[in-house]
């Protein structure tokens, strides 16, 4: 599993490798291009660029990417 | 104390269907074919009086599709149909055998095959009871041969589904179905009624298709909180599919293992006139009727003969008849078809002693008087 | 945000399906609109068929079960009248619902039992490798139709919608929102409900009708989608090839426990 700590927004975007299944879907539709395929796994490459409008999370079909906007957090209700 | 007697007269199918509602089955699911039609008949009057359900489905899949999700959702459930039905039926039959869903297939046996003799009798599904489905699996059948007697087995499918979490298959044949008999109707408060087990361990403890000892895993319903897995396919104790041999191979031998095990007290033999016999009957369900009216003729003209009567067909009874293997000098198996039983007797005696076969299948009933006749001098 | 992880049996990850299937999409929408829904774990029934679709009952933490090939619907159907208080929720693909079991499809909408169906429609036959369905598009490939499909196909949601469905929407895994949102409306939909999902599968139809990759195959909905509303003032030469989306019925009808259990009571009352 791979976490970064976006610098800009307050994001953490998770990819739990095993479960990625490299299918691309996160990385071409993000607007942002703030994702990048290496070794035919999903990886953040510019978290800086992250909206974290939750495109990536809502379309992986492995449930393999987490997209946390840390400002967020607390008033979900989860 | 005088005993209160509450006698009615009934048919076959409606002494069934009085049977499955002192059984507690709360849920049916059927759809109509002669000759079993009154069973869905008298249900869809009385189900729906005790809050139960009764449901006219599409087909016979549906059927008994609807009835294994009834027994899942935790209510004693059963179908009634015929041999195009019962053919339907086949492959769900099978998922209930695997996922272990206790339910009841009354199946008013009519001559076949195909569309064959929709209002006359036959015995010709044994071997379709017995082998229907695809795949090694166990089965229980039993077979009534009075109305009364067909009250009393309908409960007992019952008890024995829920006692083995398995599909218990009711052999009734048109003339069973559609004779009208007394009935000294039992008093239901006192008959006993088996419900399945229920888990005795916490929910993340559960494990629903565990190895017990007895063969039998505990049963949850849907809903009550346990959140378990079903399917048709070989799965682990957790009830998940796996691909692992070795789970698979313990899964289809306890499948095997919970009814071999406890095959004395599913097997149930009438041995009629059979103490003294040198020449043994074997028959069940209608046929039986006139191999009993046989064996009094027979008697009356001296000869020593008795009857093997099966209300168990499946397991089969080859403990029960091999016990008279050195007793009985000549077998005659009698049946509405083309020798399914008598095949199972000749494996049973080993050679033993003659098993003389004497079957028909021509819509007509075999009569007492052909019995006699088959016997020998 | 949303913690999928509370509804999921995690020990069986990772997911069954090929890389890029969108069936994955569609088990999340469907997630989402049940925690939206704030439906208890032990009440939330799930039912399938057979099929690659089908498999998502072993990945769910409620109460599964998965039967066989076509019969969910009557499996669930049981289920339903013998606990009404239990919500259902039939999961299967076009194979399993309108093939082998077109009847008991066609027959659950009529009685508009309370039973909600995502139906995952990919055009083709994924489990067993690709072989026709009866949702392939005319002209469309399979290892079944080797020179092109030459029948016609089904439409699925109109197919419920004349057997008298409450509830019918189709929506496309690109737009897992609005998926979200018709799911959540169907399960709150007293008497039977369908929604529709065109959930990409790129393993056994995409590349046999060079569909390209998952991402062209999304976004090949995205082009292609036109809303209901806008559908309507369209000629069927217009709508050739197009992914009509959106509510295509919502009404109430008597919903079949329901009046079942106004016939128990009746009865009750008689007495
Ligand atoms: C009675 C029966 N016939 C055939 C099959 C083989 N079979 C398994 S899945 C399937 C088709 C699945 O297609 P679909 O329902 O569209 O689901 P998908 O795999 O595309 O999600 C078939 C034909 C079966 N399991 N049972
Ligand atoms: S949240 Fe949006 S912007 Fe951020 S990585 Fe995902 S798709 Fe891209
Ligand atoms: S969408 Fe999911 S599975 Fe596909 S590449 Fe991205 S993280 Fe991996
Ligand atoms: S074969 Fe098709 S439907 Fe099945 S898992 Fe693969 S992509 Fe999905």
């Amino acid at each position: 599993m791979s976490e970064q700590k976006a610098k800009k927004k307050d994001v953490t975007i998770t990819i739990n490798e095993a479960w990625c299944k490299g299918c691309v879907i996160c990385v071409e539709l993000c607007p942002e291009s703030v994702l990048e395929m290496r070794s035919g796994k999903a990886k953040v490459a510019h978290l800086d660029q992250c909206s974290a409008c939750m495109l990536c999370e809502l379309r992986c079909p492995d449930f393999a990417i987490v997209v946390v906007d840390n400002s967020k957090v607390d008033q979900s209700s989860e | 104390m005088q005993e209160e007697k509450n006698i009615r007269v009934l048919t076959g199918n409606e002494a069934c269907a009085e049977g499955a509602l002192a059984a507690g089955m709360r849920f049916y699911a059927g759809y109509p074919i002669t000759p079993s039609s009154e069973v869905a008949e008298v249900l869809a009057v009385e189900l729906p009086k005790i809050g139960g359900v009764f449901i006219q489905m599409e087909d016979e899949i549906a059927s008994i599709g609807a009835i294994i999700g009834g027994s899942l959702a935790g209510v004693k459930s059963m179908t009634a149909t015929s041999g195009p039905g019962f053919s339907l039926m086949q492959e769900n039959i099978g998922f209930a055998a695997m996922a272990e869903v206790p339910c009841v297939i009354v199946n008013v046996m009519r001559g076949g095959p195909s569309t064959g003799l929709p209002t006359l009798p036959a015995q010709g599904d044994v071997m379709q009871a017995r082998w229907g489905t695809h795949g090694d699996h166990p089965i229980i059948a039993l077979a009534p041969f009075s109305v009364a007697e067909t009250f009393a087995l309908t409960v007992r499918a019952f008890n024995l589904s829920e006692k083995y979490r398995t599909p218990v298959i009711l052999l009734l044949d048109e003339i069973i179905g559609h004779v009208n008999e007394k009935v000294n109707m039992p008093d239901t408060t006192a008959l006993e009624i088996i419900d399945r087990i229920p888990p005795a361990v916490a929910p993340d403890k559960y494990l629903p298709y565990e190895h017990t000892e007895c063969g039998v895993p505990p049963m949850a319903s849907f809903g009550q909180g346990y959140r378990f897995h079903v399917t048709g396919l070989a799965h682990d104790e957790t009830g998940f599919p796996t691909n692992s041999g070795r789970e698979i191979g313990r899964l289809i031998e306890r499948l095997h293992r919970k009814i071999e095990q406890n095959r004395d007290d599913i097997v149930e033999v009438d041995a009629f006139m059979m103490d003294d016999a040198e020449t043994a009957l074997v028959s069940f369900g209608s046929t039986a009727r006139s191999a009993r009216h046989a064996v009094r003729l027979a008697r009356e003209a001296g000869k020593k003969v008795g009857l093997l009567r099966l209300k168990t067909l499946w397991p089969f009874a080859d403990k029960e008849i091999r016990a008279y293997a050195g007793q009985i000098k000549n077998w005659v198996v009698a049946e509405m078809n083309l020798g399914q039983m008598a095949h199972e007797v000749e494996w049973a005696l080993a050679g033993a002693a003659p098993v003389k076969r004497l079957n028909k299948v021509d819509g007509d009933p075999i009569s007492p008087a052909e019995i006699l006749q088959a016997l020998p001098e | 945000m949303f913690n999928y992880d509370q509804y999921l049996r995690l020990n069986k990850f990772p997911l069954i399906w090929c890389s890029g299937c969108g069936d994955g999409i569609v088990l999340k929408s469907m997630l989402r609109a049940i925690h939206k829904l704030g439906i208890n774990k032990d009440e939330m029934c799930m039912v399938s068929g057979i099929g690659c679709s089908s498999r998502l009952t072993g990945y769910v933490d409620f109460n599964t079960l998965h039967t066989t090939h076509g019969r969910a619907l009557t499996f669930a159907t049981g289920i339903k009248m013998a606990n009404p208080k239990l919500h259902v929720v039939v999961v299967t693909g076009d194979g399993d619902a309108t093939a082998i079991g077109g009847n008991h499809y066609i027959h659950a909408a009529r009685r508009n039992i309370d039973i909600t169906v995502i139906l995952f429609n990919n055009f083709i036959y994924g489990m067993t490798g690709g072989q026709v369905s009866p949702t392939t598009p005319k002209g469309k490939r399979a290892s079944t139709a080797p020179y092109g499909n030459f029948e016609n196909a089904f439409n699925i949601s109109g197919l419920a919608q004349a057997a008298g469905a409450s509830y019918v929407a189709r929506a496309t895994v690109y737009n897992a929102v609005q998926l979200e949102k018709y799911i959540q409306r169907a399960i709150e939909k007293k008497g039977f409900s369908l929604v529709e999902v065109l959930s990409p599968c790129p393993t056994a139809y995409g590349r046999r009708n060079r569909e390209g990759t998952p991402v062209d195959m999304i976004l090949h909905q995205k082009e292609n989608s036109i809303p209901v509303s806008k559908a309507e003032s369209m000629t069927p030469e217009e709508l050739e090839g197009k992914i009509i989306t959106g509510v295509l019925v919502d009404t109430e009808r008597p919903e079949c426990r329901t009046e079942y259990q106004r016939l128990i009571d009746h009865l009750k009352e008689e007495k």
